[in-house]
């Protein structure tokens, strides 16, 4: 409990978090709000359009948590105080987590609140739990995305490389990765951010798994990149 | 007490420390000397836990520090004064740290007014001197009350009335009986604050003794004599086998001690101005012992 | 030589410089002292032309910096090491430096040569230790063979031998003649380099003059005495009306007295010396007592509880 506290001072007693998390739920909160001006047919599904520009942000948040440690020389005075290192690392990705779920949450709750807002006649209600999935599950995949950044960040300690990779691979290879004939369409569904969005729409006929499915194997996805995290930072020299 | 016991370190196939043993009592200063490149900083980062020894290891009070419950309230430590996040104020910084080892809150502005620094508590570290800047770590390093305290070039950027300071400052922890273990350049410096010396050249140990062993065993004794007999006084130094150089009205006198000479002035009724025995300094003492472990030599 | 007359920088309502005048002379060390915050950077910075003066003036050889034909040639300065473009080689650095004053480009490998940083010239300045990074601005500063020099904290990250080689490479620049002003905040390194030493505080001058002078004059001159017939002693001198300290371990410290007069009356009354040493005050003791009041950061008295 006590490590938690440590880094959620850590992470409030800088300015770039809040400006992360404001610029997260600007992003979302307020798409939202322009498509429910322009459109009185705005669905659930339609709200959560910008969920992925606001992971981004989220993610750039997280993975600064631990590169501007390494870029500041602060995490060698964090494993001076605590030398057990797995445990300074599993306190910060907890706090990240926790922040970057609340901030899913809220992101979404928001867009869809705001849209209900300037659009009362749309048809805006959770009535299905595939309704409730693609709103409250936002937070899930934040979090776990938040994971991965913290993992991402601890294995290239460099801010700008960190962020590189967290930006690329969601918007461009995976993308490309579906332009390989046959071989792509097959991969696709395996590629990390795609099975966090099949969770968040829902699966299509003939997908490898269920959208609770999807969700756990990102989730698989991301133990797997903190483990190996861990593990680097423990033998490493800090 | 600090514990170094065969502390090697490779990186590759360049070897920065090998199989240095030594021992940093508590209740005095120990100054840590070396050329640039000599591996001090690997040996203190070691010492710290942030890098893993090759072989050998460091003990703390007969633990590694890796063991330590609290680390904070047993070692204390300034190694680099700019590993502080820029846009973080001094006090936020302490605060996170003091939160690490459980250390009350406190404890925080307490040491922030110990190194004088409480009028800018609230400003980001980014905008400190490095003066300043160096004050707030060695604040972090005393936030634990530790009972073991390490510190790299802690005069780095500090101006007159600071180097006086933090020369107090560390000649009161070690009278406290801590364990004080400074590494620095600055010899004169050193001369003034530490007991004792641990001398080490590409990687290996050179020396530990104390500062006036140190200096006595590396440079020449003499004695600086003045007086308006000198001739007679001449006279009576050489029958006893002294080596006398004239300068002057002035005797470099070696080969007896002070006190020798001045019975022997007293016994031939030579009336005396000055019986000044002329200590080598640390920085001779230190050229001699240090001469081919240099990195980069000049012309 | 370097002349500042009347010199003052405000910036805003803060005054950094205050109608600060000094001289500077050739042919000798002189350290430029003051507490953090003094204007020591600034009245450096102003005899470089880099900032301009609110008011007073500074010459280089009766010259204000601007009006000097070949400035590189005339002075060199090293006011921040860091001040190297991190991808350009050593080597490359000094070439651009001197094309730049019309220097024959074979002076970059001289100058290398001097500071012993040949071996590593052709390596990127970004990867340079911080005592590296500041042999590259002792170099630099060398660039044009310049008679007067200035070098702001230049054994920051240097090792001893590199301190004791700048030491002995600023006295021998002074020993050819030319002007060597060297700013630092160590005074015993400053005491066995300079000569002459200018002292400010709150941008205002609070002494120049000789080192040995400076001490003096700031500090009182003692002697240390050792003797086995120490109460004697302690006795004959108080009666001359000398004040003695006995000290814990024996021995006597005199003051108001020469070491002469004290080992004439030891010899008067017949008492055996081992030890007759005049103490002089150091340079960290007379700067304290000059600036006192002048400080920026004060830290409070005592050590950890």
């Amino acid at each position: 409990m006590n490590l938690l506290a440590v880094e959620r001072i850590k992470l409030f007693s800088t300015r770039s978090p809040w400006f992360c998390m404001i610029g997260a739920l600007g992003l979302t909160v307020g798409f939202a709000s322009i498509l429910a001006i322009k459109s009185e047919h705005v669905s659930v599904g339609a709200t959560q359009g910008m969920y992925l520009l606001g992971l981004m942000v989220v993610m750039v948040m997280s993975t600064l948590a631990v590169t501007t440690e390494y870029r500041f020389g602060t995490i060698r005075t964090t494993f001076q105080a605590v030398p057990r290192r797995t445990g300074a690392l599993l306190a910060k990705t907890t706090v990240v987590a926790l922040v970057a779920g609340l901030v899913g949450e809220v992101a979404a709750f928001g867009s869809l609140g705001a849209a209900k807002l300037l659009q009362p006649g749309a048809a805006l209600s959770l009535s299905t739990a595939a309704d409730w999935r693609a709103v409250a599950g936002s937070g899930l995949v934040y979090a776990l995305a938040g994971v991965m950044a913290v993992a991402v960040g601890v294995l290239v300690r460099q801010s700008a490389g960190a962020v590189a990779i967290l930006l690329v691979v969601p918007l461009l290879v995976e993308n490309l990765v579906g332009l390989i004939p046959d071989l792509g369409a097959k991969i696709q569904p395996w590629l990390p951010f795609q099975a966090a969005g099949a969770f968040l729409r829902g699966t299509h006929e003939g997908a490898p798994y269920s959208p609770w499915g999807a969700l756990a194997y990102f989730a698989v996805l991301a133990a797997v990149l903190l483990g190996a995290a861990l593990v680097v930072a423990k033998k490493r020299d800090a | 007490m600090i514990e170094v016991v065969g502390l090697g370190k490779r990186y590759g196939r360049t070897t920065a420390v090998r199989d240095l043993s030594f021992t940093v009592r508590p209740g005095r200063v120990t100054g840590f000397l070396g050329p640039n490149g000599a591996g001090k900083s690997t040996t203190m980062r070691m010492i710290l836990g942030l890098d893993r020894p090759s072989s050998g290891h460091a003990l703390i009070d007969g633990t590694p520090y890796r063991e330590l419950r609290h680390p904070l309230r047993k070692v204390g430590a300034l190694l680099d004064a700019r590993w502080v996040h820029p846009n973080r104020s001094a006090r936020d910084h302490l605060r996170w740290l003091a939160r690490t080892n459980r250390l009350p809150p406190g404890r925080v502005d307490e040491v922030l007014d110990q190194v004088g620094l409480t009028a800018v508590a609230r400003k980001r570290a980014g905008g400190f001197s490095l003066g300043m800047a160096q004050r707030l770590g060695i604040a972090s390093a005393l936030l634990g009350d530790p009972e073991v305290l390490l510190f790299d070039e802690p005069v780095n950027g500090l101006d007159p009335e600071g180097i006086a300071w933090i020369r107090g400052l560390m000649r009161g922890l070690a009278r406290q009986g801590r364990t004080v273990f400074v590494s620095s350049h600055l010899l004169s410096e050193m001369s003034q604050t530490a007991d004792e010396l641990i001398v080490i050249g590409q990687g290996k140990l050179i020396s530990q003794s104390t500062v006036s062993e140190f200096v006595a065993a590396a440079t020449e004794h003499t004695v600086r004599v003045r007086s308006p007999q000198v001739e007679r006084l001449q006279k009576a130094l050489v029958h006893k086998g002294a080596t006398v150089e004239q300068d002057g009205a002035t005797l470099v006198v070696g080969g007896l001690s002070s006190a020798e000479i001045g019975e022997l002035a007293a016994a031939h009724g030579v009336v005396l101005h000055e019986l000044n025995p002329q200590r080598g300094s640390l920085e001779e003492a230190y050229m001699r012992l240090t001469a081919g472990a240099v990195e980069f030599g000049t012309s | 030589m370097i002349e500042a007359i009347g010199l003052t920088k405000r910036y805003g309502s803060t005054v950094a410089v205050d109608n600060l005048s000094f001289t500077v002379r050739s042919g000798r060390v002189t350290g430029f002292l003051g507490p953090n915050g003094a204007g020591k950077s600034t009245t450096m910075r102003m005899i470089l032309g880099l900032d301009r003066p609110t008011a007073g003036s500074v010459l280089i050889d009766g010259k204000p910096y601007q009006e000097l034909r070949h400035p590189l040639r005339t002075v060199g300065a090293l006011l921040d090491a860091k001040w190297v473009h991190p991808n350009r080689s050593a080597r490359n650095h000094l070439r651009w430096m001197a094309a730049a004053s019309g220097l024959p480009a074979g002076r970059v490998d001289e100058v290398l040569d001097q500071v012993g940083l040949t071996s590593v010239a052709n390596k990127r300045a970004g990867g340079f230790s911080l005592g590296m990074s500041q042999r590259l601005g002792i170099a630099g500063a060398l660039l044009g063979d310049p008679k007067v020099l200035l070098f702001d904290e230049p054994v920051n990250g240097l090792d001893p031998e590199g301190i004791l080689w700048i030491r002995r490479f600023m006295q021998d620049l002074a020993k050819q003649g030319r002007t060597v002003l060297v700013s630092s905040h160590l005074l015993s390194e400053m005491a066995l380099t300079a000569e002459d030493l200018v002292v400010i505080g709150r941008g205002r001058l609070i002494s120049q003059g000789s080192t040995a002078d400076l001490i003096g004059g700031a500090t009182q001159n003692t002697v240390l005495v050792r003797t086995p017939q120490a109460q004697h002693l302690g006795n004959a001198l108080a009666h001359k009306g000398f004040q003695v300290e006995s000290k814990p371990d024996g021995s006597l410290v005199v003051s108001g007295a020469s070491s002469d007069q004290v080992g004439d009356v030891a010899a008067s009354c017949g008492v055996v010396l081992h030890e007759l040493s005049p103490q002089r005050g150091s340079l960290e003791e007379a700067f304290m007592q000059l600036t006192g009041d002048s400080v920026e950061y004060q830290s409070s008295e005592v050590a950890a509880r």
